[in-house]
């Protein structure tokens, strides 16, 4: 199996005034294709700056990212903007829906600015929203969903351009347990059904053991990369 | 890119926020509709001056001489001539014996069938036709209506009495501002003679009007006028000639008017600014989506920049539609300045500049906000980060955006005044402006930070906190509004310091009655008349006419001759009217030489005294020899000092004055300066001067000066009307700023009312926050304002400024009264909002 993610080295220094400070410090791991793996840590380990680095929404301070075999830090951010609309899907913690744009609308986005035929996107949007159960809401506004129909509209737009590897940080840290659940089997059920990479950061542990890898940080280092027992059940069986 | 998809997402993002986009529309609406009913205005006007270019005189070609035309000019006039008219001008006392009223007045004595191209208006119509056969008076409308005189009635001018035929309503090519000076009185030739007002010493102007032959060329009339202009002295004035004097007067007028309301169009430009930087500061978070699923740098600019250009497009094109509506109520405010009839239609090249000019200005200022679009990071998806959007764009963009506005600014002007110097100005000017608005409301800020004592009230803290604190509208609105004011109340305040240096009514000292062409056997007789009405003399002054002969021993007619000469032709031929006395007199300072007011030795050169700014125009050094011709008698003498004068006081003063011991036995009138105590006791004793001397005109000090008020008063109406577009597009701006503020007042109230606030305290922050907002607008723009006066009154008038207190008191409580009311219209309803339902959004 190759590694859709392969990260080398990375360390990310933020200067604050005449101090340093090493959010992400000399990280290396490859990620396989079709796997998920969560990123788990304390607050202030570094999850969200190390998921924001290999989604190539930031830039590391050195180091690099190779996101299905191409390496991420030589990019300009309209370069690695084209990468992220081709190949990347994020759902956010705080669901992060474009306020103007109905449900549908926001889903459809990622495939227009390809400039795909309208009708075909829609058609496939409304699948996407039927999938994920919000057809019948598809022309409401964020402000008019609840917070769990939102993480599904967000769900949707992160598998419309089929990506290879989709990025979620903490992506049930803002919904109840039962919507938090709900969400939980959309994910995994789509990342299984259409063959995508799941990256996730969370605090939720229980969630985290329900992907096959799991990395943690501690001060912006790895303190630990383990297989989880749901895959180490799997080798056993 | 995928433009169809930028329209799109520019369209589908607007959505919510139409009704606040449109706010923003607004002030570049009121900004263009400015421009557009000035700049249609002034092009309709252009086209009517062109179309009614011959009715501007009446005659192809009018001729003027103060005295009667030579016979030569006369001879060459028959030759081009197909229809003539003559005419003589002259001012008098006019007095309507029916009530016994009085009142200086223009009189033209015609001859013939003028004017030529236009109508003379009168009521009844056919009086035009027949008042010179008649031998009647055609009297100014106003007039008539004013001493409640009426066709019938009559007027007695000089020695003879008129019957009134009808009104005089309207003379083409004069506007009706012409008749404020005096009204006008047309009355025919025949018994010119016998009004005895042509004697020696009256100002008189004979004229030839002139209809051409089909087959005379203009040019060669020129050419022609031109030579025999060398041997004989008079003026010309042709259609070219006057379409261009007016012309020009309009163009001056309408540049000078164009400009204020450009300022109204950059106020809305700011005001732009202003709201897409908040607009876009609520935008972060949608940006930094779109980045994250794809979209580049430009293309999540592109979608701000369409809003913004749609937003300038359709607020430009309303502001249009606004000004070519608001061009039809123009001419009512300027009519009585206008010399021709205007007809109203749209201007689409107005319209085509005004569209322009508003999208530029729109996407220009937009820039600002929008350029820093392109830094937001798709990372503020992940982490709330609070982003100075200003602070985004380096010092390299941000100076070559300033650089771009300024040169758009300086290219209009230079557009509208056709000068580059004066744009640079304009330009240097707006910007030092708005520096020290600028600079005042980051004073502000800093000073409030500072000096808040712990010890004031809860209210008053938070009142004054608002002021510097994140979103605060200190800089907005006092850029905005402080400018406007700065605008107005300038022209208030000169205004008032013009009218206040001509108001001599408190000021018993000085005459506020002037009787002019007294003749020397009549001299004692007013004396006597002023006597008995129990009113004593404040002047009574002898004068003299001459011309001048020669200069340094150089003859008259070689100076003209000579094309090197510095010397103003007026000055050189004009008649002077010289006075002799001993001594200075009060309005008048020695510049420079002795003056010496004694003199009797005739066979030398006589020691005159000149006025210091005449010695320019007729290019004379102190020392040097004049010759007078006085009335075909020729006077040696020698500039033997200057004098500075203040001419704008009501007693006579003179270019030059002769010692005594001279002049004394000349062929001279005299005129006399009184002080009467009321109107009416000066009224009474004009009627008695004119029924016992009708050639004797009387300037009522009173009467000038209103006719001065209501001229002021008239221009700056217009100039204050279009100057208050720019206090329309502040107070939109205002509005604009507190709205998009209103959500973080929602939220601020809501939570300072869970946490145990009462409604009075919480509207007791807001009155305290926003009338110190009117304030230091107000103190702002209100400095500035006395400061440009100053300027205006030191370097142009040269007059001593005094701040009128009152107008600045009036004009502070209307506005921090405005910027309050507006403040708290926008704070409606959020009191009686749950706190839980603003809480949970």
């Amino acid at each position: 199996m190759t590694e859709i993610l392969q990260v080398k080295n990375l360390t990310r220094i933020f200067k604050s005034g005449s101090k340093s400070i090493t959010v992400v410090n000399n990280i290396n791991f490859g990620i396989q294709e079709k796997t998920s793996c969560a990123i788990v840590g304390p607050s202030g380990s570094g999850k969200t700056t190390l998921l924001g680095l290999c989604a190539g929404l930031d830039h590391p301070s050195s180091g690099n990212v190779r996101l299905n075999g191409m390496d991420l830090t030589p990019l300009s951010e309209d370069e690695r903007a084209a990468v992220r609309n081709k190949h990347v899907g994020f759902i956010f913690q705080t669901f992060q829906l474009v306020p103007t744009l109905t449900a549908l609308e926001n889903v459809m986005v990622p495939l227009e600015l390809r400039g795909n035929a309208t009708n075909e996107v829609r058609k496939y949007a409304l699948e996407l929203l039927d999938e994920v159960g919000l057809s019948e809401r598809s022309h409401h506004y964020p402000s008019q969903l609840s917070g769990g129909e939102q993480q599904r509209v967000a769900i949707a737009r992160a598998f419309i351009n089929e990506p290879k590897i989709l990025f979620a940080d903490e992506p049930t840290g803002n919904l109840d347990s039962e919507t938090g659940a709900h969400i939980e089997h959309l994910i995994f059920d789509l990342n299984e059904r259409l063959g995508t990479t799941l990256i996730m950061v969370t605090h939720d542990m229980e969630l985290a053991q329900k992907c096959s890898r799991i990395i943690k940080l501690k001060n912006g280092s790895v303190e630990e990369d383990s297989m989880t027992v749901k895959v180490e059940a799997a080798v056993n069986e | 890119m995928n433009s169809r998809w930028l329209f799109k997402m520019a369209w589908r993002d607007s959505r919510s926020n139409r009704k606040k986009l449109f706010l923003y529309m607004s002030a570049i609406i009121v900004g263009v509709a400015a421009q557009v009913a000035i700049t249609s205005f002034r092009a309709n006007l252009n086209t009517s001056i062109n179309e009614q270019a011959k009715e501007l005189l009446g005659a192809d070609l009018e001729v003027e001489r103060n005295d009667t035309l030579q016979n030569v000019v006369l001879d060459y006039l028959d030759t081009i001539s197909e229809e003539k008219a003559s005419a003589i001008e002259f001012s008098s006392m006019a007095l309507f014996p029916k009530n016994g009223y009085t009142r200086l007045s223009q009189i033209t004595a015609l001859d013939g069938n003028f004017p030529f191209y236009g109508v003379l208006k009168t009521n009844p119509a056919e009086a035009a036709t027949h008042y010179q056969s008649s031998n009647t008076a055609l009297v100014e409308e106003s007039i008539l209506l004013q001493f409640n005189l009426q066709a019938g009635d009559s007027v007695k001018i000089g020695n003879v009495t008129y019957m009134i035929a009808g009104a005089l309503q309207d003379v083409p090519g004069q506007p009706i501002a012409a008749s404020f000076v005096g009204p006008r009185i047309f009355i025919s030739t025949t018994d010119i003679e016998k009004t005895g007002l042509l004697a020696q010493g009256s100002r008189v102007k004979y004229k030839s009007y002139i209809k051409y032959k089909p087959e005379i060329e203009p040019e060669q009339v020129r050419v022609e006028l031109d030579s025999l202009r060398k041997d004989s002295d008079f003026r010309y004035d042709d259609v070219a000639e006057r379409k261009k004097e007016v012309g020009n007067a309009i163009n001056y007028l309408s540049d000078f008017l164009n400009l204020i309301g450009f300022i109204a169009l950059l106020l809305g430009g700011i005001g732009v600014s202003s709201s897409i930087f908040v607009y876009i500061r609520e935008k972060i978070n949608t940006v930094a989506i779109l980045r994250c699923v794809g979209v580049s740098s430009n293309q999540a600019m592109g979608i701000f920049v369409i809003q913004a250009l749609s937003m300038g497009l359709v607020g430009s094109i309303i502001g249009a539609i606004l000004g070519s509506i608001i061009q039809i109520y123009l001419p009512f405010l300027v009519q009585d300045f206008l010399p021709v009839d205007i007809a109203l239609s749209v201007s689409w090249t107005s319209i085509f500049i005004g569209i322009i000019t508003g999208v530029t200005i729109s996407v220009i200022f937009a820039l600002f906000p929008l350029l820093a679009v392109r830094k937001i990071s798709p990372l503020f998806t992940l982490r709330t980060v609070d982003i100075n959007l200003s602070k985004l764009l380096d010092k390299t963009t941000r100076g070559l955006l300033l650089f771009i506005v300024a040169a758009f600014v300086t290219a209009y002007a230079w557009l509208m005044l056709k000068n580059i110097v004066a744009a640079l100005f304009f330009t240097l000017g707006l910007t030092a402006c708005l520096a020290l608005l600028t600079g005042f409301s980051v004073l502000i800020t800093k000073v409030a930070r500072k000096i808040i004592p712990t010890n004031w009230s809860y209210e008053w803290r938070q009142g004054l906190a608002n002021l510097y604190r994140p979103n605060n509208q200190t800089t907005t609105l006092l850029l905005t509004f402080g400018l406007g004011v700065t605008l107005i109340s300038s022209l208030y305040l000169t205004q008032d310091m013009l009218l206040g240096t001509l108001n001599f009514d408190d000021q018993d000292d000085l005459p506020n009655l002037a009787l002019f062409d007294i003749q020397y056997d009549q001299n004692d007789g007013v004396n006597k008349i002023i006597d008995d009405n129990g009113f004593s003399i404040i002047q009574n002054v002898p004068i003299v006419t001459m011309r001048i002969q020669s200069i340094r021993g150089k003859d008259m007619k070689d100076i003209l001759a000579d094309s090197s000469s510095t010397a103003r032709r007026w000055a050189l031929t004009r008649e002077f009217r010289s006075t002799y006395r001993d001594s200075l007199v009060e309005t008048e300072t020695l510049e420079s030489g002795i003056f010496i007011g004694n003199f009797d030795d005739l066979n030398e050169s006589v020691p005159i005294s000149v006025d210091a700014d005449l010695m320019e125009d007729i290019n004379a050094q102190l020392g040097d020899t004049l010759v007078w011709d006085v009335q075909g008698f020729p006077i040696s003498s020698y500039i033997a000092s200057t004098r500075s004068i203040k001419w704008d006081t009501p007693q006579p003063n003179f270019f030059v004055v002769f010692p005594s011991g001279v002049l004394e036995s000349a062929p001279q009138f005299f005129a006399t300066t009184l002080n009467t105590p009321s109107r009416s006791a000066s009224l009474d004793l004009q009627r008695d001067i004119v029924l016992a001397y009708p050639n004797i005109s009387a300037i009522d000090v009173g009467q000038v000066l209103e006719t001065v008020r209501l001229f002021v008063d008239k221009i700056t109406f217009v100039i204050q009307f279009i100057g208050l577009f720019s206090i329309i597009t502040g107070l939109i701006v205002l509005a604009g700023s507190a709205a998009t503020s209103r959500f973080q007042r929602i939220r601020e109230t809501v939570l300072l009312r869970t946490l145990g606030a009462s409604k009075k305290q919480v509207v007791k922050i807001q009155v305290i926050e926003y009338a110190l907002l009117g304030i230091m607008a107000g103190i702002t723009g209100l400095v500035l304002s006395v400061g440009a006066s100053f300027i205006i009154s030191y370097f142009y008038f040269e007059i001593t400024f005094i701040p009128n207190f009152l107008i600045l008191g009036v004009e502070m409580t209307i506005l921090v009264v405005l910027v309050l009311v507006i403040g708290l219209l926008n704070t409606r309803g959020i009191h009686n909002k749950p706190p839980l339902e603003v809480l949970r959004a």
